[in-house]
């Protein structure tokens, strides 16, 4: 079972350096994956300056990576500074999975966030948590980089 | 239902138990039945007083064309072309000159009158054996103008029932989430329309996200969720007076509503801290029962007709997939074990069968099997298609189906599709705008 994972996600890997270097041809894209989480900038918008707003996830997957993992750090960081400020986090999927277990995944993301940043000593009176499932991309691209984009959990400004 | 306005008066001949043609629904049909669709005769006075109320040239021809046009997508018919027929419509429909329908190769041939009554619209119809040159059915009833459309609905159905053996599914409506605008920033509303795409009404104004709506089996009642002040949850709308509300008082996320076959509960799911459970309300003691326990997504429930068992899905096992358990949340097990994700799980309304979606190797199918699993068969295959919803008498499933956009995000549209349990007779249901998650009605009139 761990070893089919481990290989499914090499897999991975190279099916998404095949599909990465496929679009660097057809078209220059400043985004790239690590498996198949985004890890570039493109969609990325700053809470404060060096916090970024959001965090990628693999496909099907809630688990945090350890790039989300600063970028939480980050942002319970700017929270305790600024004790006043509530937050959203709201989840997202990409298009490819049924929309009502997509809800549900954005759901299971966004919780994934909100309980990191408790761990940082953000309390949970400051955050809701709000799944859009795959209603809304970010990126309206059918390709496994726009998917990448959409797997997100980003953190709103609630006030 | 106060507003069903149809009353079958006249029983001109009864029925007889015994038919010579008939059709085979139970495999993709190659071979529709010809049938010839005479246009419903009308006086000049009734003509013209329909033509007043209704601003229709010949509501006779309107009527015939409703039916044609439902034979035809049935995939079951094929209707002759009108240009052939020798006889008068008037004096088909007294004693049709069978040699002349032989002539044209029909097998079956649909004759009729219309007339203004009191105010009212009357129709009498008949079915010929051609082959036999005999009567099969003969059937009249009086209605409010208005009703035309149905009419031709109800004549569908009682033909399609005659020569099927089986109930028809014409006199229905589909509720959906009617689409516009970019991918990114989609706007939905709730729509609703005759099952051959006519009627189309919006129920909502498209200021908040709307989705997954399902009508209630025994009512007009439809349940869905709205992001009604961005909190997602299920409501309850009445679309005959328009009234809605939020079902039960959750604390989080509540989506997946279906109704119970007896229409008195709501089945859903609620999410909270990342888990998502299946509930249960019962809308007349509002009592809520939790269904399922367990750290996974459990969701998209669906009863099986007699109330007995639910299907759902799960990722328990690490991947979506498809389990039955009873009603009240025992005995649960795992029935999909092919190869892919499986969700959606919709139980058919005549309890042999569960329809899903199934995704596999990048591409998407929808699909059907028994209910212990067994028996799995699919029926299309494409890029993106979800939600199948049952015809009543589940011998036909709508979905919608989303296209690849390209490289630049260019070429989003998504439509609803209907398919014939045979895997044949797949066909793109018309609507004004781009649609998704359509849930079809049980038949208006019995």
């Amino acid at each position: 079972m761990k070893l089919s994972k481990i290989l499914k996600n090499g897999f991975l890997i190279v099916f998404a350096c095949l599909a990465l270097s496929a679009c660097a041809t057809s078209k220059k894209s400043t985004g790239q994956m690590q498996g198949d989480v985004y890890t570039g900038t493109d969609t990325v918008e700053y809470l404060a300056s060096g916090v970024p707003d959001r965090v990628f996830f693999a496909t099907n997957e809630s688990v945090l990576t350890t790039a989300s993992r600063e970028t939480l750090r980050k942002q319970a960081a700017w929270l305790r500074k600024n004790s006043k400020i509530t937050i959203v986090l709201e989840g997202h999927a990409d298009e490819r999975g049924t929309r009502e277990y997509n809800l549900a995944l954005g759901e299971r993301r966004a919780n994934a966030a909100k309980d990191y940043l408790m761990t940082y000593g953000i309390s949970s009176d400051r955050i809701s948590v709000l799944s859009y499932g795959k209603e809304r991309p970010v990126d309206s691209g059918s390709n496994p980089l726009a998917w990448s984009k959409n797997r997100r959990s980003v953190t709103v400004k609630a006030n | 239902m106060k507003n069903f306005l149809i009353t079958l008066i006249i029983i001109l001949i009864p029925v007889k138990s015994f038919g010579l043609i008939e059709v085979d629904i139970t495999r993709g049909n190659l071979n529709p039945l010809p049938i010839a669709v005479s246009p419903l005769s009308i006086d000049e006075e009734s003509r013209k007083n329909f033509e007043n109320i209704l601003k229709k040239k010949n509501v006779g021809s309107e009527i015939s064309s409703i039916v044609e046009n439902n034979l035809k997508v049935s995939g079951l018919f094929n209707p002759l072309n009108k240009d052939a027929f020798l006889q008068e419509p008037d004096i088909a429909n007294l004693k049709p000159r069978f040699e002349d329908w032989n002539l044209i190769k029909a097998q079956a041939l649909i004759t009729g009158k219309v007339s203004y009554v009191e105010e009212k619209l009357r129709v009498e119809f008949r079915l010929w054996d051609v082959l036999a040159g005999k009567e099969m059915m003969a059937l009249a009833f009086t209605t409010v103008p208005n009703n035309w459309r149905r009419v031709g609905h109800i004549i569908t159905d009682k033909v399609y029932e005659r020569l099927t053996g089986e109930k028809g599914y014409f006199d229905t409506r589909i509720i959906y989430v009617a689409e516009e605008g970019p991918k990114t920033q989609r706007v939905k509303k709730l729509a609703i329309m005759d099952q051959d795409g006519a009627n189309n009404k919006f129920l909502t104004l498209g200021n908040e996200l709307v989705l997954t709506p399902r009508f209630n089996p025994t009512s007009q009642m439809v349940t869905y969720l709205s992001y009604f002040r961005n909190l997602p949850r299920v409501y309850l709308l009445d679309i005959e007076t328009g009234t809605q509300e939020v079902v039960g008082d959750f604390p989080g996320m509540t989506f997946a509503p279906r109704f119970s076959p007896d229409g008195k509960k709501i089945i859903m799911s609620f999410a909270k801290d990342g888990n998502s459970e299946i509930y249960t309300m019962d809308l007349e003691n509002r009592i809520v029962e939790k269904i399922t326990n367990h750290p996974s997504i459990d969701t998209s429930p669906s009863y099986s007709p007699d109330g007995k068992f639910i299907s759902f899905n799960s990722d328990r096992s690490g991947y979506q997939q498809i389990y039955v358990m009873r009603n009240d949340g025992s005995n649960v097990k795992r029935i999909s074990f092919g190869k892919g994700i499986y969700g959606t799980p919709v139980w058919s309304p005549r309890g042999d069968l569960i329809a899903f979606t199934k995704l596999h190797k990048g591409k998407f199918y929808i699909g059907v099997m028994r209910t212990d699993g067994s028996g799995e068969r699919l029926l299309t295959e494409n890029f993106y298609q979800e939600a199948p919803s049952w015809s009543p008498n589940g011998r036909v499933l709508i979905f919608y189906r989303e296209t690849k956009t390209d490289s630049k995000g260019k070429g989003f549209s998504a439509k609803l599709w209907s398919i014939d349990l045979t895997g044949y007779n797949e066909r793109q249901v018309p609507t004004p705008t781009d649609g998704s998650d359509p849930s079809w009605s049980s038949l208006l009139s019995n």
